[in-house]
């Protein structure tokens, strides 16, 4: 079964191909030019290389969130016509899932993505007999209160993704010696982890296809927010 | 059989097109035979969402686009009766339009075009609204004068050819259709406001207030709207200070008539100048009742054949872009993979 996946949540575009096992083929950029220009074209290069048309792609999958808006829109939107165009599966794999299937740890491991303004979205993920657990259900917070919770935990902890530039002294000062952070290759997700984990979904993502795949913004926009405000203001 | 070759296309071959239109609140796909003939035409208006938030939000219009979009691909195809192997070229609006909102049908088209290897073609908005023109007039060809109107734009133009045109005039401030908002939110009434003053209007006396006509420089082709919106809103500020009954069936009517004779007078010069004997209307606006009537009458006096296309065809939807695709792309006009999205887009 191959598998083409696709991570567009952050400044970096990633795809990569998988045949079961193998990996035939990853792509990523880290340039601060738009999802939109980079994206097909990037498909096609590692489709081209590998010799590949999108009609022998089996299964596609791609990071639905946390992370930036319009990059997630990008990803999907470019997915699910793919999917669309010759009726296969599309599976939506969490973005903090594929940047804590990077690491091997034995303790809790913590992705943290900026959100900007002292925000992060984060989630708490642990390896048990190996399959990954998300302990913590994926949602954006400050930072401080994501510390708050790890300071009651007794287990190591070990951190990464791009918040962890962003806030790397503070959380070292508020946790002290209990925390690790990952080496700097492991920060951002990788297509590779999408597909895999994507592999190992297909089969319990029932009802999901390419109608219904939206991304897991995790935050409602801005009007929404304040539009709830007025109304419950108003009562 | 001769074949007839046009612009290196061969012309005898019907060419299908698959349309995604998503430049504002509506998401819209629609299937095409050549320039002219829809085969299907969808449009999910998301009008009912933002009017609570009294106009359209970029990232809530964004998030209801990828919400829908392949729904809305697989209903147009369906009514279409096609598969997507019968797809010739895929068309999309590039721009002008909100980012986010055009990003969501741009990636779409890529990789539809790219999966079933087919050419794109990224066309811009305001062309679409123009070519709507011809697929309700099915003879229409250039060259006309044209005048496009609607919520975000407001452009005289002289079509001198299918896809090439000279702008001559283009509002200055705002656009025609964003003073009818603003003036229907000053009178209180519901987003958006061109549709609520245009029925308004009917009830009311157009020469009830005396609102000023802005015609700038005398040889200018160029609107100004607002001027006239600070006039209504200073007319409206002071009547409620005083204690005043405002009837705003009046207030609408006036303003109504102020803007559309502009509109009207500047349309009439332009096709007299370019010696054209037909004016079309497109945009949003051109949906506007009192600006067809006006048109029409002014056009009847003049010698000059007034066009303007079916309500639906007015509002943005994809089989306007479908149309301005076939026009770009038998001119030779094929987009790369890369292409990015323009949410300012200029027609010239
Ligand atoms: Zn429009």
């Amino acid at each position: 079964m191959k598998v083409l996946a696709v991570d567009t949540s952050t400044v970096i575009a990633t795809c990569a191909v998988m045949e079961d096992e193998n990996m035939l083929g990853e792509y990523s950029l880290n340039q601060k030019m738009s999802h939109s220009e980079n994206l097909v074209p990037m498909i096609k290069e590692v489709l081209d290389s590998l010799n590949l048309k999108v009609s022998d792609i089996d299964l596609f999958a791609v990071a639905v969130g946390p992370g930036s808006f319009t990059g997630l829109r990008i990803g999907i939107a470019t997915m699910k016509a793919f999917a669309h165009v010759y009726d296969k599966p599309i599976v939506g794999v969490s973005t903090l899932e594929a940047l804590a299937f990077n690491l091997s740890f034995n303790g809790l491991i913590v992705p943290i993505i900026d959100a900007r303004r002292n925000r992060v979205y984060t989630g708490i993920y642990k390896w048990e007999k190996g399959l990954l657990k998300n302990i913590m259900e994926p949602t954006a917070m400050e930072i401080d209160s994501l510390l708050e919770i790890l300071l009651k935990e007794d287990e190591p902890i070990m951190m990464n993704g791009n918040g962890v530039s962003i806030h790397r002294e503070y959380i070292k000062d508020r946790l002290g010696d209990k925390v690790y952070f990952a080496k700097n290759i492991h920060n951002n997700c990788r297509a590779l982890s999408i597909a895999e984990l994507a592999l190992e979904k297909k089969d319990h993502m029932e009802g999901v296809n390419y109608y219904n795949l939206v991304p897991e913004y995790l935050r409602e926009s801005q009007a929404q927010r304040e539009l709830k405000k007025k109304e419950s203001d108003a009562q | 059989m001769e074949r007839y070759i046009k612009w290196g296309v061969d012309m005898n071959k019907d060419i299908i097109t698959l349309a995604i239109e998503t430049s504002c609140d509506e998401t819209s796909v629609a299937v095409m035979k050549n320039g002219r003939e829809i085969l299907s035409n969808i449009i999910s208006s998301q009008i009912d969402i933002h009017r609570k938030f009294g106009g359209v939000v970029p990232e809530v219009a964004s998030r209801k686009h990828i919400e829908n979009i392949n729904m809305i691909i697989q209903e147009a195809l369906d009514e279409a009766n096609i598969g997507f192997d019968d797809i010739d070229i895929v068309g999309v609006t590039q721009g002008p339009g909100l980012v986010g909102a055009l990003l969501v049908g741009i990636s779409s088209a890529k990789a539809i075009a790219y999966a079933l290897n087919k050419p794109l073609v990224g066309v811009n908005h305001i062309e679409g609204h123009i070519c709507a023109n011809y697929i309700e007039y099915k003879d229409l060809e250039p060259p006309f004068t044209c005048l496009v109107v609607s919520g975000g734009h407001t452009y005289l133009i002289y079509v001198k050819d299918y896809t090439e045109y000279e702008l001559y005039g283009r509002t200055r401030d705002d656009a025609a259709g964003e003073a009818f908002d603003k003036v229907a939110r000053a009178l209180g009434l519901p987003y958006p406001g061109g549709p609520v003053i245009d029925k308004l209007s009917k009830e009311g006396n157009p020469a009830a207030i005396d609102f000023p006509r802005v015609y700038l420089e005398q040889d200018s082709y160029d609107f100004s709207f607002s001027g006239l919106k600070t006039a209504v809103l200073n007319y409206l500020n002071e009547r409620r200070q005083k204690g005043e009954e405002i009837i705003v069936e009046d207030v609408a009517a006036s303003f109504q008539q102020a803007v559309i004779e502009v509109l009207v007078d500047k349309s009439i010069r332009l096709a007299k100048e370019k010696g054209t004997d037909k004016i079309a209307i497109a945009g949003g606006v051109a949906a506007n009742e009192g600006l067809r009537q006006l048109m029409e009458k002014r056009g009847k006096e003049e010698n000059i054949q007034i066009l303007y296309p079916s309500r639906i065809l007015c509002t943005d939807n994809a089989a306007m872009i479908g149309s301005a695709t076939y026009f770009n792309y038998i001119k030779g006009k094929v987009s790369d993979l890369d292409l990015s999205v323009a949410p300012n887009l200029e027609l010239i």
